[in-house]
Order: structure tokens, then sequence, then C-alpha cells
């Protein structure tokens, strides 16, 4: 390998993550609530595809094994992921409970919590001396912006909505709060990529995200969940049950059919 | 405006050449503007038998990418260049803020509106309803936004209350 094996973890749980939002904002493509919404995580989507693109480029650089993008995002198990399983979990049904596959208000407010943890990372990263994924964090950090801004302007339209937006959206934050806190759990492996400058450790990386999240949380009306001691495990390697039917589908075609060319 | 960035200097006469041969292409969603003014070619050299074109992504998922890289290929190729090689650099990161004042003015006349202020200092967050953009047909500021994102990465999509039409904006970025 040409780097650590910590910091080529990094690069990936990084471009995972990426890559697994990406495909969930995929999976609305032609079931948007209205068009311009339908168009809206499209593109959220494919900004997060091209992140993904040039992160697992980079990992696979890092690692020195010949492999490229596809080979990283196509052809590894569920084990070899190293996404955040706040990124994994469903758009919807089972997890929402609302009884339907794909619901906005958690759509929605996961990607305002997860744009607004990219929104800190990217800023961290624009310091590093990995210098391509400075590159990389300087031009996600303006995509990333915008889908902050549009994810937040739902959680006020939604939380501050009729008495039935706000309830489910107050269900949706109950939910997907416990998942953040592995966003910024304390991790020995990163005490080397710290040491040499590449990243931060991800402990520092929440201050900043309170203060991006919580005022916003407030004037929707949405009641700040407690913190828990619960911890998801996905940057470990250890994912929920929902990984493998995601990949499942991201990856059929390449596996069925490997080294296909069209 | 901005300057881009574009690396002056190095050998041979032929560099201005490929500069503006590349001017010559337009951007494939918007073919009003070149690639050169849009930014996207940051630096043109020349290596033994092969001439390196270096290009920057706009959107980091921007599928125009692929035709872009593909015309400049058929483009230089075509005129004579045996080999032909493709870079891609992602620093500095590419920003409306390179695009020219007459480039802005053609987007305007094809019916694109462009970006307004300056994307590097611009904190304006994103709100439900976005920044007032004058109506690229009758000039009203009585305009609406009806989509942060539109049909490409690139563009919004606002609507005149006035004279009743939609519109694309350019984004700032």
């Amino acid at each position: 390998m040409n780097c650590s094996s910590h910091h080529f973890d990094f690069v990936l749980r990084l471009g995972d993550s990426s890559l697994v939002l990406g495909q969930r904002m995929a999976e609305w493509i032609g079931h948007g609530p209205v068009l311009e919404e339908d168009i809206a995580l499209a593109n959220v989507g494919l900004d997060l595809m091209g992140q993904a693109r040039m992160l697992l480029t980079h990992a696979g650089a890092l690692e020195g094994r010949g492999r490229d993008e596809d080979a990283l995002a196509m052809l590894r198990d569920v084990p070899g992921f190293r996404n955040y399983t706040l990124c994994e979990l469903p758009n919807g049904e089972p997890v929402s409970q609302v009884g339907a596959t794909r619901d906005y208000a958690f759509t929605l407010t996961r990607n305002f919590l997860f744009a607004a943890f990219q929104c800190e990372l990217w800023k961290a990263l624009g310091a590093s001396r990995d210098a391509e994924l400075a590159a990389i964090a300087a031009k996600s950090a303006k995509e990333s912006r915008y889908h902050y801004g549009h994810a937040a302007d739902w959680m006020l339209r939604l939380g501050d909505g009729t008495d039935d937006s706000h309830r489910r959206m107050q269900a949706a934050l109950d939910l997907l709060w416990p998942y953040t806190h592995e966003l910024f759990a304390a991790d020995a492996g990163e005490a080397e990529p710290e040491a040499a400058g590449i990243a931060p450790r991800s402990e520092t990386l929440r201050a900043g995200w309170l203060q991006a999240v919580e005022p916003v949380l407030a004037e929707a009306t949405l009641a700040r969940p407690a913190d828990t001691s619960f911890l998801s495990t996905g940057r470990f390697g250890r994912h929920s049950e929902h990984l493998g039917h995601l990949l499942s589908e991201l990856q059929y075609l390449q596996r069925a059919y490997p080294g296909a060319q069209w | 405006m901005v300057k881009p960035p574009i690396a002056t200097g190095g050998p041979g006469p032929d560099r201005a050449r490929v500069m503006q041969l590349l001017g010559g292409i337009p951007d494939p969603e918007i073919p009003v503007i070149s690639i050169v003014e849009l930014g996207i070619v940051r630096d043109v050299a020349f290596e033994g038998e092969a001439v390196i074109v270096t290009i920057t992504p706009t959107y980091s998922g921007c599928p125009a990418m692929h035709a872009i890289e593909a015309d400049v290929r058929a483009l230089l190729s075509a005129e004579g260049y045996g080999r032909v090689e493709l870079k891609t650099q992602l620093a500095p990161a590419w920003t409306t803020d390179w695009m020219p004042e007459a480039a802005r003015a053609r987007l305007r006349d094809y019916g694109i509106a462009p970006p307004m202020g300056q994307a590097g200092s611009d904190t304006h967050r994103i709100t439900l309803h976005g920044r007032s953009v004058p109506c690229v047909r009758c000039g009203s500021t009585h305009t609406e936004r009806l989509s942060a994102f539109g049909s490409t990465a690139c563009k919004a999509l606002y609507r005149c209350l006035d004279c009743m039409e939609p519109f694309d904006y350019f984004k700032p970025i």
C-alpha cells in the first residue's frame, strides 16, 4: 500500500458513504412527491455519486493494488464497506415504520443530518496534507452546501407545517438521531491520520455540526432528541441488515456479468 | 469576474492554436458558451508527440464531462494531433466566478439567467424562495424559484410571475 491502512480506510469510509447515500437518492427517481423534488433528489444523488467516484478512485490509488473506482464499488461485499450506517438505512419502511417504502420526512431528515456533517467534514479536510483529498473536499464543499440548504428548507416546511407533517418529521428525527452518534465516534484508527495531518478526529466535528443542525430544528419547531449510548458500526465494517439488499441491486449487473462492457 | 488560472507559457507555438481550437468546442448542454470560457480547460502542454489537455469538472457528477472529453479528442485528432491525452485536475475547484462577462451576456440571450454575485464570497444560504433573479425574457424581478435543482446539475428552475415564462438559472458555485 502507498499509505497507511488507516488512511485508506478513512478515504474508503467517505467514498462508501457517498456511494451508498447516492444509491438511496437514486431510488427516488420517478417516485418523487412532486416533479421538482424528483429532480432535486436526482441531482443530489448525482453529486454524491460524483464524490464517490473521486474518493474511491483516490482510495484505489492509495491502496496501490490496482483497484479502480468500479472494482471498489462493485466487487466488495458487505464487510468490505466502511460507510456510516446512517447512509445505508432505507428511505422509509421498515425503519421509518410509517408503512411506506419511501418516506419523504425520513429521507429529507437523513439528508439534512448528513449534509450538515459533510459540510463540517469538507471544511476540515480543506487543510489535509493529502493534497488530492483536500482538492476533493474543496470541490465537494460547494455541492454539499446546496444539499444542506435544500434539506434545511424542507425541515422548516415540513417541521413547521401541518400537524401531520410535524408528527412525521419528529418521528423521523427521533429514529435517525441515534445513528448520528457514529459520525463522531471515537476511533483509535484515527490517531495516525490525525498525527499525519491527513484528517481530523471525528469527535472534533460534532460542535460545528450541532451549530448547523440545532438552530434549524428549533426554527422547524422540532424537539432535538436526547443523545443515547446507541452506536451504529458501519464505519468499522459491521453493517445493518439493509446494506446487503442495497448492494444486491447496485452490484447485480457487474456480479452477474463480470467485466461486462458496453 | 475572476480570471481562471490557466497556465501560461509552455513549449511550442502550437499551444495558442490548440487553445483557440478548444475555444470552438461548445458546452454540450449550453451551446452558446465554450469549454474554454466556462473554465473547464485549464492547461495545454506537449510531451513528445502527445498534446496533453488538462480539464477540470464543473460539478463532480457532471455527466457532460464524458461528451466534452470525446469532443476534445475528436477535434484535436481531426486537426492532426496524433496523440491526445486528457488529464483531470480538481484544484483549484471550478467556480462560476471564472465566467467572463461576454459569456454571461450570451447565456442571458440564450434564455439562461447567468450566475449572480460572487460564488467565492457568497454566504447566502439557500432559502425556500431563492434569491430574486431577473427574468431573461421581460427583465422583471417579480420571479419565483420553482426548484433549486434543475434539468442539469448546474441549474435551478425559475418562473416569471409577470410574463409567466419559466427559465433556467445558472447557479453560482
